[in-house]
């Protein structure tokens, strides 16, 4: 039954919009992010060809042929040319790439989790565990993170799941600040109040309705993650504390490099040129992210 | 009739940087089965905190200390100390046996959820139901607070409702599992007048409907004429007058309640008068530092050195079911 018919006033606008209608306005401004859509275009580009690519060449990663080491790129049958044992380097630089790639969403991932769990916990009760928790986090971002890196990295052996860890471990601290920041003044919104009121349990409060709230600032945070992550991966690798040859890594192949800096450039340059690729896409995305979401922080107008 | 909530000596001291805030001061009150009960007074009296502490709301010590004895009977004859219960079945009592709804629609919906799931949320948290009768239930609440097209609206996003129709849907979502007392703190404030009128009489037919007990926190005392069976006057803290509502707007022995009530603004008295409103002089005493004695003391016009300003009057019997706070009741009238 209908206890009282509501006034004319009362009703909303007779067409309800979709409700992606809200966001729409938050699409068109990433849309005329040119460095964001750039961005986007290059991680599209990179993950497609990296995750297919290998498929599409004659060469395997490991195949050898001495006949055509050193070949320059664009001269010969390997595209990007080839390396002390003649192996190809597109496809290898392709196989890097999935193993950098998959470090760099995975530690993205685990590191955003683990952020995210962090900070909802400090947040939400605040008092001392909040102190604790927070404190814990300032202790570990006061460590250079590459000095936590290679530490880490020193004590267990390196591998695609032990380098995603310590990587994650490193990079999980910006996300819990940011979602501890928003979960303490989302508390004492009237809707957290009005929810709790209604009886709804601790953990609903912090995932259902204050974690949806401040998805636009993790989400932003996480694509940053993934850049951080894969620039730690390159570090970490070039200096042989990750990833181990002959599994190609962007890092390792560029510390592979070295040795031929002078007379096979090639092989430096195209590594590096697809790790600043992939980093500064991750960053322009970010950055686009960020501007899309929240319009208050826009500065580039 | 019996006695759903009995409240004894509630006192809430909040501990900021500026130093300790009294903001409530052994506030004693009981509520009857099926009656509205209204908390009336100006901006920081204490009359939301009241409502906070008794839902426990408020946030714990060290920052805030609630004392005193709140008892909550259930339908099934349980007694439940509210303010000693563990937190883990506090959360059983908000929602199920006491609702609550708020000031502003406007901000308390969820923005990123859809109405019809939150009121689910809160059916889901006190009843064994799948999520299809739940949303099942979802609807009918909507329809039966006056929604038209509920199932339309129920997958509607807050913003994307009126005013009116957000306070209609928070009064679903808080009366969603029938709790035996609904607290309203200031529910048709932000609205507009004519609303306003249609929410009150909305609380009305439900309460006749499901014969819950209300708590209605407002400072119009015309809201308070319309609804309340009986009314507490709260001033800086403390319960200054509890009467019926016929006796408090008609005979009236605190001057503050005196004073609320000659405060509403009338048209014609408006229009005699020169277009001056009447009101009563001076603020609230900041809590901080609120007067000796009488609290009310410096904005009265009975007040006289002594005993206004020597003793904080204690609260006198003046008839059956009315009492008072004002040291001078007997010889003066308001």
């Amino acid at each position: 039954m209908s206890a009282v018919a509501p006034s004319a006033a009362e009703l909303p606008p007779p067409v309800l919009a979709a409700p992606s209608a809200a966001r729409r306005p938050a699409l068109r401004r990433f849309m005329r992010h040119r460095l964001a859509m750039f961005g986007l275009v290059a991680i599209i580009v990179l993950v497609v060809a990296c995750a297919l690519g290998p498929y599409l060449s004659p060469y395997g990663p490991l195949t050898i042929d001495l006949r055509h080491r050193f070949q320059p790129p664009f001269e010969g049958r390997h595209w990007l040319g080839s390396d002390q044992l003649g192996r190809d380097l597109l496809v290898r630089l392709l196989l890097a790439g999935r193993i950098s790639l998959t470090v760099g969403f995975a530690a993205m991932g685990l590191s955003t989790a683990v952020g995210v769990v962090i900070g909802l916990v400090a947040g939400f009760y605040g008092g001392w565990v909040g102190t604790a928790l927070m404190r814990f986090v300032d202790a570990v971002l006061s460590f250079p993170a590459i000095f936590l890196l290679l530490t880490l990295a020193a004590l267990v052996s390196p591998g695609v799941l032990t380098i995603t860890l310590i990587v994650a471990l490193t990079a999980w601290m910006e996300v819990a600040r940011v979602v501890e920041g928003q979960v303490r003044s989302l508390r004492e919104r009237d809707f957290a109040i009005a929810a709790e009121a209604i009886g709804v349990s601790d953990a609903h409060l912090m995932l259902r309705e204050l974690l949806p709230n401040i998805m636009a600032p993790i989400v932003v945070a996480a694509t940053l993650n993934v850049a951080r992550a894969i620039l730690l991966e390159s570090y970490a690798s070039y200096l042989g504390y990750g990833i181990q040859p002959p599994t190609p890594s962007w890092g390792n192949m560029l510390n592979n490099a070295q040795e031929y800096l002078t007379s096979a450039p090639w092989l430096a340059i195209f590594p590096g040129a697809v790790i600043t690729l992939a980093v500064t896409g991750f960053n322009f995305l970010g950055d686009g992210l960020r501007d899309a979401l929240d319009p208050r922080l826009d500065v580039h107008r | 009739m019996t006695d759903v909530l009995m409240v004894e000596d509630l006192a809430v001291r909040f501990r900021g940087e500026s130093g300790v805030v009294d903001a409530v001061e052994g506030v004693s009150f009981r509520l009857r089965e099926g009656e509205t009960l209204a908390i009336v007074g100006e901006s920081s009296s204490g009359k939301s905190v009241t409502a906070l502490a008794l839902m426990r709301l408020l946030g714990g010590p060290p920052n805030c200390v609630v004392r005193g004895r709140a008892t909550f009977m259930r339908q099934d004859g349980e007694a439940l100390a509210l303010l000693s219960l563990p937190e883990t079945r506090m959360a059983s009592v908000r929602g199920r046996d006491v609702g609550m709804i708020f000031q502003e629609p406007m901000t308390s919906l969820n923005p990123v959820h859809r109405i019809g799931a939150q009121i689910v949320e809160g059916l889901l948290a006190h009843e064994r139901l799948s999520p299809r009768a739940a949303e099942k239930r979802a609807v009918a609440l909507l329809d039966h607070v006056g929604i038209p097209e509920p199932a339309l609206r129920a997958r509607a996003f807050p913003h994307q409702l009126s005013g009116g129709m957000r306070q209609r849907a928070m009064i679903a979502m808080a009366l969603a599992c029938r709790p035996r007392v609904l607290i309203a703190d200031e529910p048709t404030t932000a609205l507009d007048v004519t609303i306003q009128a249609q929410i009150l009489e909305l609380i009305r037919a439900l309460q006749h409907e499901t014969g819950m007990s209300v708590i209605f926190i407002t400072h119009n005392l015309g809201v308070v004429a319309e609804v309340a069976d009986r009314v507490l006057v709260m001033y800086a803290g403390q319960v200054v007058e509890d009467a019926p509502v016929d006796v408090l707007l008609h005979r009236p022995q605190m001057p503050y309640s005196a004073g609320l009530i000659g405060s509403v603004p009338r048209l014609d008295d408006v229009r005699r008068r020169g277009g001056r409103l009447a009101a009563i002089p001076g603020n609230v005493p900041d809590p901080n530092t609120r007067p000796a004695g009488c609290t009310f003391h410096p904005r009265c016009a009975h007040a006289r050195p002594d005993p206004c300003e020597t003793a904080r009057p204690a609260l006198e019997y003046v008839s059956d079911g009315h009492t008072v706070r004002c040291a001078r009741w007997r010889e003066i009238t308001v």
